[in-house]
């Protein structure tokens, strides 16, 4: 099964949502528990995120589309950064985000990918017709 | 903590901690077997302990605690192995001395030395090909023996069985607990690799039963073959299998219809493929070309999967590419197998009046007399030059040599097409 595990750094950096390259020693922590989770043969993929002053968001209300520039005022539960890991249980993923170096106030959130065989037929024939790349058609 | 939830819990715990629970204990003790039962103490005690007091911070290093405590109980009542007892006491008093953290730092090294011995052992030559298949699942993947009997459709006492035997062998045959250097790492090398990949098979297209996949088995061998990439980043064919592996399972969404028929691989709606695998496949074929040497064969086999996975549509297949890959692959380890799957190539590049010549030289070829997939080409080839009543009969062949039973009615399905054809 695979899950994705956000991480939501707390404190200072939820409330400004503005942060830079991390310390030298928590980037040391936690390289290694990334290596520790590559080396049970777990990890897929991760990424760290920069700041949400940095990014957009794209908003959609009543058919029209708002673009607002980061930071954002009232946002709450800001990713930080993400990891995709391949575990046996929902209990192994809630271990592993355990184990993360988190800092005074960090929330790692564990969420279950979803698979095709989760969906009922009818969204998996949907899933199909919306993702076939048109080139299909036309070949014999 | 609620019953339910504890037993989750540990069980987890169990899953990540118990490899390198055994490796380490079996460097301790010289003996698998004896690892393997002083590793299962512990989690007893922690099946008794942890649902009232809550895992504890680093259940790795508790469970570890137990089993050594466990023991030294045994070599005292061993007096073979009473002079392990001193050193493991001194081994305890400086763990408990350091700090946690320095301590896991100190080890980091010599965990991933002791997971790798692990695996080689699980893997070495003086055992059969399925007591090293089973015992690997058992220690590496932590899977009981009810898991693997039914992932191998074997009566579990069969396996249990195995595993007995297994360790004694290993034992009686005084198979050294460590990571082979040099030649000897060149040497035994193929035989974990072929283990994984043996695995990853079973579980890609099952042997027989009426499951095409057993995906269960797949997820193993592909954690067994990430893991020895990190632990053994240097042998290019071990990320080589790696990246086989994991761009072969990008396939498997793909693979089976809603029924659970196979789907094969050109006729597969290349959409469903799995784009985090097939990078993460083409990353570790990277990785196995630049380290250099020369393409071992599967880094070779990883390549011609490249080749797919690189075509979004069927119909931009490299095929030429794909036909020179067999050719080298077919020189590097030959095998009337890989003949065959260069036949089907040439026939892609060139047409199937080539693939074809190259067939009909393999029909008399003894290691293929029951192989399906030989009369199974040969049909589809004959289908694609209109000879519909001889390609009915390869299909029909084919159906009768294969002990799956979803391939069986897909083969006949097609023998049946041939007729109507013909």
């Amino acid at each position: 099964m695979r899950f994705m595990m956000l991480m939501l750094p707390g404190g200072e950096l939820q409330e400004t949502g503005d942060w830079g390259p991390p310390p030298a020693e928590a980037v040391g922590q936690m390289t290694k528990y990334n290596e520790e989770l590559t080396k049970a043969g777990v990890l897929l993929a991760l990424d760290g995120l920069q700041p949400p002053s940095k990014g957009a968001r794209v908003s959609f209300t009543a058919g029209t589309k708002k673009i607002t520039d980061g930071p954002f005022a009232e946002a709450k539960e800001i990713v930080g950064g993400y990891w995709i890991i391949d575990v046996k249980s929902k209990e192994e993923a809630v271990e592993w985000a355990s184990r993360c170096p988190g800092g005074e106030g960090d929330v790692v959130e564990v969420r279950q990918v979803f698979e095709m065989s989760d969906f009922p037929e009818d969204v998996q024939a949907a899933a199909e017709l919306s993702e076939a790349p048109p080139e299909q058609t036309q070949s014999s | 903590m609620a019953g339910d939830s504890a037993r989750g819990a540990i069980d987890a715990v169990w899953r990540i901690e118990s490899p390198r629970l055994i490796a380490g204990l079996a460097r301790l003790t010289g003996d698998v077997g004896v690892a393997e039962d002083l590793a299962q103490d512990a989690l007893v005690a922690a099946l008794e302990k942890w649902p009232e007091s809550g895992v504890p911070d680093n259940p790795g290093a508790w469970l570890m605690a137990t089993a050594k405590h466990r023991a030294i109980d045994l070599f005292r009542r061993n007096e073979r192995l009473a002079r392990k007892q001193e050193e493991l006491a001194h081994d305890i008093g400086l763990a408990l001395a350091m700090d946690g953290a320095d301590l896991d730092a100190a080890l980091d090294d010599e965990i991933g030395d002791d997971l790798l011995a692990l695996i080689f052992t699980c893997c070495h030559p003086v055992l059969s090909t399925d007591a090293r298949v089973t015992l690997t699942l058992r220690l590496l993947g932590g899977l009981t023996t009810d898991e693997i009997a039914r992932s191998f459709l074997t009566a579990e006492p069969t396996i249990a069985q195995r595993i007995v035997r297994a360790k004694r062998t290993l034992g009686a045959t005084h198979v050294p607990f460590e990571v082979p250097s040099g030649e000897e790492l060149a040497e035994r090398l193929p035989s974990v690799l072929g283990v994984v990949y043996l695995i990853f098979n079973e579980g890609y297209a099952a042997t027989a039963g009426d499951d095409w996949m057993r995906p269960g088995l797949c997820d193993e061998a592909l954690r067994l073959g990430r893991i020895l990439a990190a632990l053994a980043p240097a042998e290019p064919e071990v990320h080589g299998l790696l990246a086989l592996m994991e761009i072969q399972a990008s396939r498997m969404r793909a693979r089976t219809d809603p029924a659970g028929e196979p789907i094969l691989l050109l006729d597969q709606d290349r959409s469903r493929w799995d784009p985090l695998l097939i990078h993460r496949g083409l990353a570790e074929l990277d990785r196995a070309q630049q380290l250099g040497g020369g393409p071992g064969p599967y880094a070779l086999q990883a390549a011609i999967a490249a080749c797919h996975a690189r075509a979004g549509v069927a119909d931009d297949t490299d095929w030429a590419t794909i036909a020179a890959l067999y050719d080298a692959l077919a020189q590097l380890s030959p095998s009337p197998v890989v003949e065959l799957n260069r036949a089907v190539a040439v026939s892609m590049a060139f047409g199937p009046a080539a693939g074809l010549e190259l067939v009909d030289q393999l029909v008399d070829e003894p290691l293929l007399e029951r192989y399906h997939l030989l009369p199974s080409v040969r049909g589809d080839l004959l289908a694609k030059l209109g000879r519909h009543h001889e390609a009915r009969a390869e299909f029909e062949r084919a159906a009768g040599l294969t002990q799956n039973i979803r391939e069986r009615a897909l083969l006949l399905e097609r023998a049946a097409a041939s007729a109507e054809s013909g």
